[in-house]
């Protein structure tokens, strides 16, 4: 979250007009190198792949014939017989659906957010959300002991998710009332709101960084670093569902966000409905990064970079762009989460260290070779 | 390869890091039964250094299908395969090794990953630790059970209690009369050490060699100012080696100007001891109880 906001900061200085923060005017339809089908059948070819070869990989050795016999199973709904079968369908299987929800959905509230603040720099973190999760997180892990002993009763193994979840939703609420003015929601108070709240949340970090003992100190660092070994099939079909329901709802608002991106007086002229697009971009970023990042901690930089590839290649429609930047950020997750669990096995790297690893210069590649048009 | 243009060297390195993943994956799977001596014997993952030393001390290595990377100790553990930090393991990677049994200490995690391994029909062990003598008992009962070793465990244990017995005796013997010395655990020297207080394997540990903990009022590691440092008026200083050696050794440490202030300081009163054998609670905690209280009582 924190690490994606150096690099991009180039293609910012480029896109300084008039108004500062507004992003240039739509590049001419000429500079679009896809067509919209085929963007989206690329996306779709891109993902498939990601799944067979993520599918394909793993530490636990299973061969192509456990695979299909282990997806036969699951399809008639009988028990496994083998432990390899096992092992893919209760360990492998929901961390490539959890990945690719989360890339997804990550990658989708980037495009909103860059759409709604008409700014490059704009990702999912930005209205709250990843820091007012991982404060509650924090809390929960170094307070939560002390101060709710009996909260892990209640929620059980859930208890870290939800008030992770909640946290997210309770900041992101703040930030929007607070950007609340008598024209409506002012985007750029909200923004940088945005940036004070997330200092704040940071602050809260540290220092229950400072209170927290050794354990729970590796705790927090393993959160915010992310990762999709906690995928578990409830928390993974719960992801997916909400996921699935915000691109769709996404998608409802691409005109509106189309029209936004002319300026919010000429929206309003054109007739749309400039606070509601407001809202529902806020909202459903909102719950999509939330149960995302409540699932697997701070998962960096696809938010940020999967949109820009997507305007690069298609133009700035967003029919186009939301649709694409979900199934490039599930390629994108689905890629970096085999390579985490490959590449030190039996062990395993951080899935964060991964994604900015590879994002950050697939990013600065892509900021220097399309220097005019980013 | 310093020498090649840096576009090539770029392509060498995405190249490089592609068949990373490949190559390990190349690797044979790990053989069903590591070697003839421990056929039909449970296969082990141990993830804590102190368990690991338990397998070793039972004789039981052959049995080890993988560790985690907190067990250094002996140098044969290091070329186990290592299934990574014990926090943050991963479920597939320990189940590659096919492990029959996990034996942990309740820090393992994340529960998730615990539990996928459990419903693998993998026995996952887990010992609490609370940095008593109870704790080198219960790695040995755990390790002796899920091992199937459970005569050498006994005997382990029978030689591991009389040793501990003499050692309180003699330790009894040397403080009986004396104010007991102050001795302040530093586990790392940043720019404001963290220190130990209460319920810390180096709290227990002083206790167990003799001396006081020069810190009270807090629990756990803490970073602390140079002037409460100052102010603990330690007799002694225990540290890890590891951390000796991180600062470029004892001159370095003593620079410091708060320490300058202690009573330590005078005799440059330095205890430093492996990291793994001072906090471990493991089989050589005798040993590192015994090293620590030779220090406090020359």
């Amino acid at each position: 979250m924190s690490a994606s906001s150096g690099p991009a900061r180039p293609g910012a200085g480029q896109t300084a007009g008039a108004e500062g923060m507004a992003a240039p005017p739509p590049p001419p339809r000429s500079g679009r190198l896809l067509a919209p089908r085929g963007a989206l059948a690329l996306g779709l070819a891109l993902v498939a792949l990601a799944f067979v070869a993520g599918g394909a990989s793993g530490a636990y050795p299973i061969a192509p014939a456990q695979l299909l016999g282990a997806l036969a199973h699951a399809v008639s709904g009988t028990p496994p017989d083998t432990p390899q079968q096992l092992v893919f369908l209760n360990i492998r299987l929901p961390r490539l659906l959890l990945a690719a929800a989360a890339g997804a959905g990550l990658a989708l509230a980037g495009a909103l957010m860059q759409g709604l603040f008409r700014n490059p720099l704009a990702d999912p973190g930005l209205v709250g959300i990843s820091s007012g999760a991982a404060l509650a997180a924090g809390l929960t892990i170094v307070l939560g002991p002390a101060w709710f002993p009996a909260l892990p009763h209640a929620l059980g193994s859930w208890t870290l998710m939800l008030t992770a979840f909640a946290g997210g939703l309770a900041v992101t609420g703040f930030i929007y009332r607070f950007a609340q003015g008598p024209a409506g929601t002012h985007v750029a108070l909200m923004l940088l709101a945005g940036v004070a709240v997330n200092a704040l949340a940071g602050a809260g970090l540290g220092y229950l960084n400072f209170m927290a003992t050794d354990e729970q100190l590796r705790n927090i660092q393993f959160w915010l670093l992310g990762s999709l070994g906690g995928a578990r099939w409830s928390a993974v079909a719960l992801v997916t569902a909400v996921v699935a329901l915000c691109c769709a709802a996404a998608l409802a608002w691409a005109r509106p966000l189309n029209a936004i991106a002319l300026g919010e007086a000429q929206a309003a002229l054109l007739g749309v409905h400039v606070e509601r697009t407001k809202r529902a971009a806020v909202l459903i970023t909102a719950l999509a990064v939330g149960a995302i990042t409540a699932t697997t901690g701070i998962i960096g930089f696809v938010g940020l970079v999967a949109p820009h590839w997507v305007r690069l290649l298609t133009g700035p429609d967003h029919r186009v762009v939301l649709p694409c930047s979900a199934l490039l950020g599930a390629a994108l997750v689905l890629a970096a989460d085999a390579v985490a669990r490959t590449v030190v096995q039996p062990a395993e790297l951080p899935l964060g260290v991964l994604t900015a690893a590879i994002g950050g210069p697939m990013f600065l590649w892509m900021l220097r070779h399309f220097r005019g048009r980013v | 390869m310093h020498a090649l243009p840096p576009s090539r060297r770029a392509v060498l390195a995405a190249a490089l890091g592609c068949a990373t993943p490949l190559a390990l994956r190349a690797q044979p799977a790990p053989a069903a039964s590591a070697t003839s001596a421990a056929a039909g014997l449970p296969r082990l993952v141990t993830v804590s250094g102190a368990i690991t030393e338990v397998v070793y001390a039972l004789g039981a290595e052959a049995q080890l299908a993988g560790t985690d990377t907190t067990s250094l100790y002996p140098a044969a553990a290091l070329k186990t395969p290592k299934v990574g930090y014990l926090r943050q393991l991963s479920a597939e990677g320990v189940l590659s090794l096919r492990p029959d049994a996990v034996i942990a200490t309740t820090e393992a995690g994340p529960p998730v990953v615990l539990d996928q391994l459990r419903s693998a029909g993998v026995k996952v062990e887990l010992v609490p630790s609370e940095y008593t003598w109870d704790d080198v008992r219960r790695k040995v009962q755990a390790v002796g059970h899920a091992a199937r070793r459970e005569d050498a465990a006994r005997a382990l244990q029978a030689r591991l209690d009389a040793e501990w017995a003499q050692l309180g005796r003699e330790v009894a013997q040397a403080a009986a009369g004396r104010a007991a010395p102050r001795v302040l655990f530093v586990l790392s020297h940043g720019p404001s050490a963290q220190v130990g207080g209460q319920g810390t394997a180096g709290d227990a540990l002083i206790r167990f060699a003799g001396g006081v903990n020069a810190l009270t009022g807090f629990t756990g590691y803490r970073p602390m100012t140079a002037e409460a440092l100052a102010s603990s008026a330690p007799d002694f200083i225990l540290t890890t080696e590891q951390g000796i050696d991180a600062l470029g050794g004892p001159q370095k440490f003593w620079q410091r100007p708060e320490l300058a202030l202690t009573p330590a300081y005078q005799r440059r009163a330095l205890i430093a001891l492996d990291a793994l054998l001072l906090m471990g609670f493991g089989p050589r905690l005798p040993q590192a109880v015994r090293a620590l209280h030779a220090s406090l009582y020359p």
